[in-house]
């Protein structure tokens, strides 16, 4: 068949390939980094948000919930959750102090995780910094 | 078997069913509470069910991958493995610890896992496929270095084929990139940017190099073709995938706090991520179509082009689906990523190490080249009875998906995201019904094992070697 495309030219196509487009992803990503910070609310990160996405990582919360629409796909969208709760703290807090020990019968429930009232804060504000993330507009509505 | 240091790879392949079963068994609890929200809680919460579900599957595929690699690497490379006995050495270490990480899971609230193993150090737990504990990071990362030394010597101290050449840079890839996982900054989308450098970059990456080289080597040995035809093919298909994939990364980047631009770059790259998956495609059934010996073992040559077609499907059109920017706005996060992820897992990783496994398990166990016909006829069941319930559970998971992004994202009305899960129940129970007979499927696989095996192999001789 096609002789005139050899198997020298296939290896070269792919490290040519390979390394120009890599390197065109690292220097996007090089500008990726210059634009975050008018993008991604760090200046919220305080040392309480940083103790709250710990506590967020520690009780795997991602196992159910997704956050900016990566995570599981059993439990509600929480990126914008301060804002769906109606711009409440303590309605997030609430939320996750109540849940029952043993769960609702017959239906999905969130675990009570007997968080610290530090943690409490802590996940509460770190959930508020996620949701001023501009993030082009998604999600589509509130509901998340 | 040509090499008796071949032989190393049995355990890594038998580990690997065995997960399998446990990943599938985990699944389906899963699958159960997704419709009955209460079931094992609070013992088995849905999060740790998942944890388990999805770090059980990247580890047998592990296991998978460095069995394939333990078996083709000395017969391409043509010499015995540089050190078999850290091969099995790092088989018991990788078992070991994932099954205690597994325990872990099961055993300790997770906060408490995290304490336990102090994750306060270097907080690395807690982020989706990442869950391991810091100290299970660490020793993946010595058992990846022991087996890319082990691999790397025998492939540099041997005959050098594209085919280890592939593998061998798919593996160290894994490797390297893996190193993401310990980079987990307080700025939540930095920590989402260089998460994806381990997940997109392997499974849309470097993974892809590795499945390449293991298809290719299955194809020679069971085809006949000619080494250099299947080369050449190999070549223009990973360059597709790293050309397309690389820049195709940007499909993560659309929402999650990143510029704006990437939903071009992501969008234009990813919609040609399914170009090398069709090649594969071509490739597999045009060398199968060209072969000059009909190898007895067709059990293994059907999971191969099973791999091709399924990684298209799965990968290319289900990727494809919710790829561009405008659509994944709406479809981001719901059911169409969840019924986009198992086919494209099951087809392209599942299968392939299902398909080295094929070939190389009746060599292991002693035989000349294939199964007795029993064995294979309920070997190609369990193909069928997977395969067909795998695509089953991905599109009733794909109508769950689609109704999701209506009542709750497209609709005049939005809908609360519980309000909408309960309307959709009847598919998450048809998904559950359909992963019931995927287990049946499994069962069937591993069955198949120990059917017929005092029965004579299957012989064919030399097929019609005309150039028609």
């Amino acid at each position: 068949m096609a002789q005139t495309f050899t198997k020298a030219m296939a290896r070269n196509i792919f490290y040519g390939g390979s390394v120009f487009f890599f390197l065109l992803f690292l220097a996007l990503t090089l500008d990726t980094n210059r634009t975050l910070p008018e993008l991604d609310n760090r200046a919220a990160i305080t040392e309480q948000v940083a103790l709250g996405k710990r506590v967020w990582e520690e009780n795997n919360c991602i196992g159910c919930h997704t956050l900016l629409g990566e995570g599981a796909y059993f439990a509600p969208e929480l990126g914008n959750v301060y804002t769906r709760f109606g711009n409440s703290k303590e309605a997030i807090v609430g939320f996750i102090k109540s849940r029952p020990k043993d769960g609702i019968p017959g239906r999905r429930s969130m675990p009570q995780f007997n968080l610290s009232d530090e943690e409490l804060e802590a996940i509460a504000e770190f959930l508020k910094y996620t949701s001023e993330i501009n993030t082009a507009g998604w999600p589509p509505n509130t509901q998340g | 078997m040509q090499y008796k240091s071949q032989a190393v790879a049995k355990p890594y392949f038998i580990a690997a069913i065995g997960l399998f079963m446990a990943q599938i068994l985990f699944g389906l609890v899963m699958g159960l509470q997704y419709v009955v929200g209460d079931f094992l809680f609070p013992e088995i919460p849905f999060n740790v069910a998942r944890m388990v579900h999805t770090n059980l599957l990247i580890v047998w595929l592990l296991f998978g991958f460095m069995g394939a690699a333990y078996y083709l690497v000395p017969e391409e490379a043509e010499r015995e493995l540089q050190a078999p006995w850290l091969a099995i050495a790092m088989f018991w270490i990788f078992l070991i610890a994932g099954a205690l990480t597994v325990l872990g899971y099961l055993l300790v609230p997770y906060a408490g896992l995290a304490e336990m193993t102090g994750n306060q150090y270097l907080p690395t737990m807690g982020r989706e496929f990442l869950e391991q504990p810091t100290i299970t990071k660490l020793g993946i990362v010595v058992v990846a270095l022991a087996f890319l030394f082990n691999i790397g010597m025998t492939v540099l101290k041997g005959r050098k084929t594209v085919v280890s050449l592939v593998l061998l840079l798919g593996l160290l890839g894994l490797a390297v990139f893996f190193l993401f996982s310990f980079y987990n900054p307080e700025n939540l989308v930095q920590d989402k940017y260089y998460w994806w450098w381990v997940v997109h970059l392997w499974v849309e990456g470097v993974w892809e190099l590795i499945l390449g080289s293991i298809l290719a080597f299955v194809l020679i040995k069971t085809t006949g073709v000619d080494r250099e035809v299947i080369e050449k093919w190999l070549y223009v298909i990973i360059a597709m995938t790293l050309i397309t994939g690389i820049i195709g990364t940007g499909h993560h980047y659309y929402w999650i706090g990143t510029p704006e631009y990437w939903q071009w770059w992501g969008s234009i790259f990813s919609a040609m991520e399914p170009i090398p998956f069709f090649m594969m495609t071509v490739f597999a059934f045009n060398m199968v179509n060209r072969r000059r010996r009909n190898h007895p073992n067709k059990a293994a040559i059907l999971w191969a082009l099973g791999t091709a077609v399924m990684a298209f499907l799965g990968a290319g059109v289900w990727g494809f689906l919710h790829t561009l920017s405008p659509v994944n706005y709406y479809t981001h996060g719901t059911q169409i990523t969840a019924a986009h992820g198992h086919l494209a897992f099951y087809g392209a990783y599942v299968m392939i190490v299902l398909a080295i496994i094929s070939y190389a398990m009746p060599m292991l166990r002693g035989r000349e080249a294939a199964n007795s016909e029993r064995s294979q006829v309920l070997e190609m069941w369990s193909f069928w009875l997977m395969t067909v319930s795998m695509v089953f559970i991905t599109l009733f998971l794909t109508g769950a998906g689609i109704l999701q992004v209506f009542l709750q994202r497209y609709s005049e009305n939005p809908q609360p995201f519980m309000a909408v899960q309960e309307k959709i129940v009847l598919f998450y129970w048809l998904r559950e019904i359909a992963g019931l007979v995927f287990l049946i499927g499994l069962i069937c696989y591993v069955t198949s094992f120990f059917v017929g095996s005092r029965d004579a192999e299957v012989k064919i001789g030399s097929a019609a070697t005309s150039p028609a």
